[in-house]
């Protein structure tokens, strides 16, 4: 090892030292109690079991692990139909304006989460924002029970998630060498044929990235489901919580903290491993 | 000068075009004939890529027409042009094969797969790229690009074939290679081809026709030898080849005159009793026996295998002259620092330039 590497190995010490305590340490205990057996008023009894790991494969779980995946799933898709046109809007605008508008799409990621999570319950309850609306508009039925429901909670996942998904695509089409663009028209396609079979398989690593990120922040998320779905709609991350702090089974809590954590490295590796195989190739095309 | 008359394939005319405030082409107009190889030279800035890029349809003139045959093309978009572009950066699809590369133009055309497969084989072999076709183009050195990119435009059997500083990004050893190659190619296939070159000596040894771009304007469009061999004004002199500069004098009796030295000249077309500016190229100045032309002394030689070139501090000009004289010789004896010589001009060879 040369000294230079030696000397950037020290430099990442306090990160390293950082995420090993408050990170990797807390998994490996979370990792074992999910082997351990319930204690009666929480905690754990020292004694080995694998029948936490099977209660998750249970139907009852399985299908909120399931409701989870639906929720998150649509939640990034919705997230990429929207950030897609946007950040290719801000890519379109002059150069100096794209920091602007940038900012603009990132703007209300400065504010709390609980507090733009609390604003779509009073746009969207029975007395919210969009009913009166409805009714100043002539509707006159009853109001709509838009709050606690599956789309409320989608909605909150999209709206809260969207820039980074905007800033992942954003990044990865800015980044797009222009001349390809033309030379797809020059060789004789139109502009829909020169998007899908030149700008959107060369932005894929940006969608990937928003999308694992939006999907992985989505499954796991416990407060919107908890806000916007009003305890109807358990989400596994509502259920891990309940198990912890109010069913006092950690060890099955844990188990399912750790399928949970299983799910989520193994997307971000396959996205890790899809943006190397394109970034290379991007980054060729750039320096031609 | 008598020149064979043909339809032009691709007619220019009055293009002007601006950024903003400034103006890139300005009031162009160029008639380019059937398999003609035609270079568009000038330095960075003059609007000859600007040009290009109104020719391949990405960019609209503010005024002006471009027609393709009768065809009027100035709006059309560039995907409805049967005109193809290779691009200075090669613009290969990195995520494509070399393969589909080729292919993808004839895609785009909706033939028949089977027509598609025989066209991309043939090219593959024309252009020597069968062994690479499965690569992607991050695999590629930068002359497979080149080929690559050329024989995708080629593919397509374009009516006229735009380059953009094609050779740009190769070495001088494969650039002075590709040159002929390049030649070679569109004999071949019979395509007229318009290339952008800011290196002078690429167009001289390709290109059929020239047009020396300055400012958005054509100052000169000829034959390599016109324009080598007769510049229209100082900067195409000066930009083309090695020229030496004489600030002077027309007297009344119609000599130029320099620093006390007179010199008939071909006086067509200039005003008397004026300034005048002398252009004369290294090999047509000529060493003269002692004591008979214009006095100087050799302050630098450069070899260059061939030839020899001598730098000369005469009182003509500030800058020392350069004179080309042949490295074995009699004139052996003069190539060495410090030596003094004569020198006399080969008065047919000359050109006066007024402002």
């Amino acid at each position: 090892m040369s000294s230079q590497t030696a000397r950037s190995n020290l430099m990442a010490l306090p990160a390293i030292a950082w995420l090993g305590l408050f990170m990797i340490v807390p998994c490996l205990i979370v990792f074992a109690y999910a082997f351990l057996t319930r204690g009666l008023y929480g905690g754990v009894e020292y004694t080995l079991t694998s029948e936490n790991f099977a209660r998750v494969f249970d139907p009852l779980y399985a299908k909120i692990f399931l409701t989870s995946v639906r929720i998150a799933g649509l939640a990034t898709l919705f997230a990429i139909l929207i950030a897609y046109p946007a950040a290719y809007a801000i890519c379109l605008a002059p150069k100096r304006m794209q920091p602007i508008l940038l900012f603009f799409a990132v703007l209300p990621f400065w504010s709390n989460y609980l507090i733009r999570t609390y604003a779509w319950i009073v746009l969207l309850n029975r007395e919210g924002l969009i009913n009166n609306l409805l009714r100043w508009l002539g509707y006159d039925g009853e109001p709509l029970s838009l709050l606690y429901s599956e789309g409320a909670v989608i909605v909150g996942l999209v709206y809260n998630y969207l820039p980074f998904v905007i800033l992942a695509i954003y990044s990865s089409l800015s980044r797009l060498n222009g001349d390809l663009i033309e030379a797809s028209r020059d060789l004789g396609a139109g502009r829909v044929r020169t998007f899908l079979r030149v700008t959107l398989p060369l932005t894929m690593p940006g969608v990937a990235a928003g999308g694992v990120f939006i999907f992985v922040l989505s499954i796991g998320n416990f407060v919107t489901p908890a806000l916007l779905g009003g305890g109807r709609f358990q989400m596994i991350g509502n259920l891990v919580y309940d198990q912890f702090l109010t069913a006092n089974d950690w060890p099955f809590g844990a188990a399912l903290g750790m399928v949970l954590i299983a799910v989520m490295i193994g997307l971000l590796l396959l996205q890790a491993r899809a943006s190397a195989r394109f970034s290379g190739e991007t980054a060729e095309a750039k320096h031609g | 000068m008598t020149e064979p008359l043909s339809i032009p394939v691709l007619s220019v005319d009055r293009v002007v075009k601006h950024f903003g405030k400034t103006i890139a082409v300005d009031g162009i107009s160029l008639d380019i004939r059937e398999n003609e190889f035609f270079a568009l030279l000038g330095p960075s800035g003059c609007g000859k890529t600007t040009l290009l890029r109104m020719i391949a349809g990405f960019e609209v003139p503010d005024s002006g027409s471009i027609h393709l045959g009768d065809r009027d093309i100035t709006r059309e978009a560039p995907d409805k042009r049967p005109l193809n572009l290779m691009f200075q950066s090669y613009a290969l699809f990195p995520h494509m094969t070399v393969w589909q590369n080729l292919a993808y133009g004839l895609e785009m055309e909706r033939l028949p797969r089977g027509e598609i497969a025989s066209r991309v084989d043939d090219m593959l072999k024309t252009t020597d790229l069968v062994a690479l076709s499965a690569r992607k183009p991050a695999e590629l050195s930068g002359g497979q690009k080149q080929r690559v990119a050329l024989a995708r435009a080629l593919i397509k059997r374009p009516k006229v074939l735009l380059l953009d500083e094609p050779l740009g990004a190769l070495d001088k050893k494969l650039r002075e290679k590709m040159q002929l190659e390049l030649k070679r190619l569109q004999h071949e296939v019979g395509i007229t081809f318009i290339i952008v070159t800011h290196d002078q000596e690429e167009a001289l040894v390709m290109a059929d026709r020239i047009a020396v771009l300055r400012d958005g304007h054509i100052l000169q469009c000829g034959t390599p030898q016109d324009i080598y061999e007769r510049p229209a004004n100082r900067f195409v002199a000066g930009f083309i080849g090695m020229m030496n500069f004489i600030e002077g004098e027309i007297g009344s009796d119609a000599l130029f005159r320099a620093a006390g030295q007179a010199l008939v000249c071909d006086m067509h077309g200039l005003k008397r009793s004026a300034p005048a500016v002398l252009a004369v190229r290294p090999e047509h100045i000529l060493l003269r026996p002692e004591g008979s032309g214009v006095a100087g002394t050799v302050v630098d030689v450069a070899y260059h295998g061939l030839d020899r070139q001598l730098y000369v501090k005469t009182a003509l000009s500030q800058a020392p002259l350069q004179v080309r004289v042949a490295a074995a010789g009699p004139e052996e004896a003069a190539a060495r620092t410090g030596a003094s010589v004569s020198l006399g001009f080969d008065a047919a060879a000359c050109r006066l330039f007024q402002e």
